[in-house]
């Protein structure tokens, strides 16, 4: 097993009287791909400034590569940050925004301008660098910020919400980009992000931030498949929670389950289980919704409680799967997906 | 519609504006262009004109015949060459004074004191500008008087104040201009971006870099603006220095004593600072500074 990157240990910080950060434990790997996935005030962009020494825990313990790092300035950790609204030094040019950090630490002009280019390559910026970050579209100020923050080969890059303010097409392309960047220069990456098909594209490991605590960490596909707890299940993902009487019924015994739309097969009301390992319930569909690569059907089950379900249009067309609100379909799935979740 | 429109004078306008949008400049820039080109490009026109005529020896009439001694006067006289270098001595110690004292003050305003605070502290800062000009002159001629507060609190060390004179006259100048040169720079500090101090430290900078490579670079624009008034408000000054200033004599002193026997004389001497002025804003135009104003 690779070292360890980052390790927090027992990481708290408030601000005022709410904390921000309650109690954190977490490590990250050398040269992985690491998202800290949470909603808008979970506390996972302090979690970022806490690693980036912007702020200072009130209690707990940061180590950078098995160095404690907890009481020192930004300047001291051998970490560099994408900010969210990239923070680019307007006064400089490309060039000089992507040397500075070099500049700073006294690397020959030379050396500097040539490794400077050389960043501006890897993202795609040739031949921008005289330019001022004022007259570039957002997508290239979100790569020069990249190329300035990697250019000094940090042990560590964090990135804040590096995508948030580009439109979806755009961020799509710079998602595959930047996890290509990731793989080829083999430095560890830890991402902070609200979106959830971001982190689950990206990452190799995911840690879900709730309140301004680890809700759950593990691989994308143990995020997404197997949810530690209701919020992560409904965070990640659209999810269906089942619980009480309605649980208890279907799933056999009482509890609280999710369980994934996509996972979920609409039926005609006649059709029956294929196989024993196979749960279903019938109910009235209330809203057909069309996405256009897939149907979404919201159905009131008889016993009470309501499902989502998601289908690929394969053969439909929008006409027909209109034609089926109001009507009785029978709803089936693996009985290894519906997921129970700790109460 | 069309007769109640037609009555209400205000909608007939607007319909009429509607219909020529080049009317709407027309309307709103008459009156002030009016009021700049005949009385402020006009006046400064005829003082311009006015340095080209002479006077009667006798009988101190201005004599409109065409000639350029005032101003072969002023470049070979070496009175009035001291007295424009001397100006401008002032006008620069007072600009480099305010900035010195101004960009601590305007740093505590807008990065380090709380938030809430900040408005009262501004307006603090204001304040003097609200007191006749007149009365600070005259407070600071009892602060710096023989025996006056300046000698008094300097006494202890074994000094004493500057007493009126050169000196006086740019301290003087400097406490009065000083909030128009912190004014800029609080606004510049206050709307530096954090996350740019913040991005400098992340890339290894110590906060003596940050300062020397960002902060610095992005407020010296507005400290330039600033300059502007502390510069031309100092050049055209006057009166400070005949209060404080002992015998000391500035290109405004000149003008004054000159406007009653040699007209003439005075407005080749009152274009001295016009193109002082002139030559400055042009050199802070290079900073970027005038597009902060």
């Amino acid at each position: 097993m690779e070292g360890i990157a980052i390790r927090l240990q027992g990481l708290w910080k408030s601000f005022g009287q709410t904390p921000a950060v309650g109690g954190v434990d977490l490590e990250i790997r050398d040269g992985e791909f690491f998202s800290l996935l949470g909603p808008s005030g979970s506390g996972k962009t302090t979690l970022l400034r806490l690693i980036a020494g912007f702020e200072t825990p009130d209690q707990g313990r940061i180590e950078l590569a098995g160095q404690e790092v907890t009481g020192l300035a930004p300047y001291e950790r051998d970490v560099h940050t994408v900010f969210q609204d990239y923070a680019l030094f307007p006064h400089m040019t490309v060039e000089q925004n992507v040397a500075y950090g070099l500049r700073v630490r006294k690397v020959p002009k030379a050396e500097r301008l040539a490794r400077a280019r050389q960043a501006l390559a890897e993202v795609r910026l040739e031949g921008y660098g005289r330019r001022r970050p004022d007259r570039l579209s957002g997508g290239q100020r979100q790569r020069v910020a990249l190329a300035r923050a990697l250019v000094g080969r940090p042990r560590v890059l964090l990135l804040d919400e590096p995508l948030g303010a580009l439109d979806l097409k755009l961020r799509q392309q710079m998602q595959v980009e930047l996890k290509a960047l990731q793989r080829e220069v083999g430095i560890t990456f830890v991402l902070v992000t609200h979106d959830q098909e971001e982190a689950l594209t990206m990452s190799d490991r995911i840690a879900v931030v709730d309140r301004g605590r680890i809700a759950q960490t593990g691989t994308p596909a143990e995020i997404y498949e197997r949810p530690a707890t209701a919020f992560v299940a409904s965070f990640v993902g659209v999810s269906n929670l089942l619980d009480g009487e309605t649980a208890h019924r279907i799933a056999g015994s009482p509890g609280t389950y999710s369980i994934r739309p996509e996972k979920i097969r609409v039926l005609t009301e006649s059709a029956g289980p294929e196989e024993p390992e196979h749960a279903t319930a019938t109910g009235t569909v209330a809203e057909v919704v069309y996405l256009g690569d897939a149907t979404r059907f919201v159905v009131d089950l008889d016993g009470g409680g309501r499902l989502t379900a998601l289908q690929q249009n394969l053969e439909t067309s929008s006409a027909e799967v209109a034609a089926y609100r109001g009507t009785r379909v029978r709803l089936r799935w693996h009985r290894r997906h519906a997921v129970r979740l700790p109460s | 519609m069309r007769t109640e429109a037609g009555r209400d004078p205000g909608r007939r306008l607007a319909a009429i504006l509607r219909r020529r949008p080049r009317l709407r400049p027309v309307l709103l820039l008459t009156a002030p262009l009016l009021w700049l080109t005949v009385l402020y490009l006009g006046s400064l026109a005829v003082l311009f004109v006015s340095a080209f005529w002479t006077t009667d020896s006798f009988t101190s009439q201005v004599v409109k015949v065409w000639t350029t001694d005032n101003f072969h006067a002023l470049l070979t006289t070496p009175v009035y060459r001291q007295v424009v270098l001397r100006s401008v001595a002032v006008a620069l110690a007072v600009t480099v004074l305010c900035v010195l004292l101004a960009f601590p003050v305007a740093f505590y305003t807008a990065r380090v004191a709380p938030p809430r605070r900040r408005p009262l502290l501004v307006a603090a800062i204001l304040t003097p500008l609200w007191a006749s000009y007149l009365v600070k002159v005259y407070a600071w001629r009892l602060i710096l008087s023989e025996g006056g507060l300046a000698d008094w609190m300097l006494a202890p060390f074994g000094l004493r104040g500057p007493g009126y004179g050169l000196p006086a006259t740019v301290l003087t100048l400097t406490y009065l201009w000083l909030p128009y040169m912190i004014l800029p720079l609080h606004t510049a500090l206050e709307q530096l971006p954090a996350g740019l101090l913040d991005a400098s430290a992340d890339l290894g900078a110590r906060p003596a870099r940050t300062f020397r490579s960002v902060v610095l670079p992005l407020v010296l624009p507005s400290a330039a603006a600033g300059s502007v008034f502390t510069f031309s408000l100092s050049l055209g000054d006057y009166i400070t220095v005949q209060i404080v200033g002992g015998k000391t004599q500035l290109i405004g002193n000149l003008v004054y004593s000159h406007i009653d026997l040699d007209l003439p004389m005075a407005a080749a001497l009152g274009t001295v600072p016009v193109a002082v002025i002139v030559l400055y804003l042009l050199a802070i135009r290079r900073t970027g500074a005038l597009d902060n104003l």
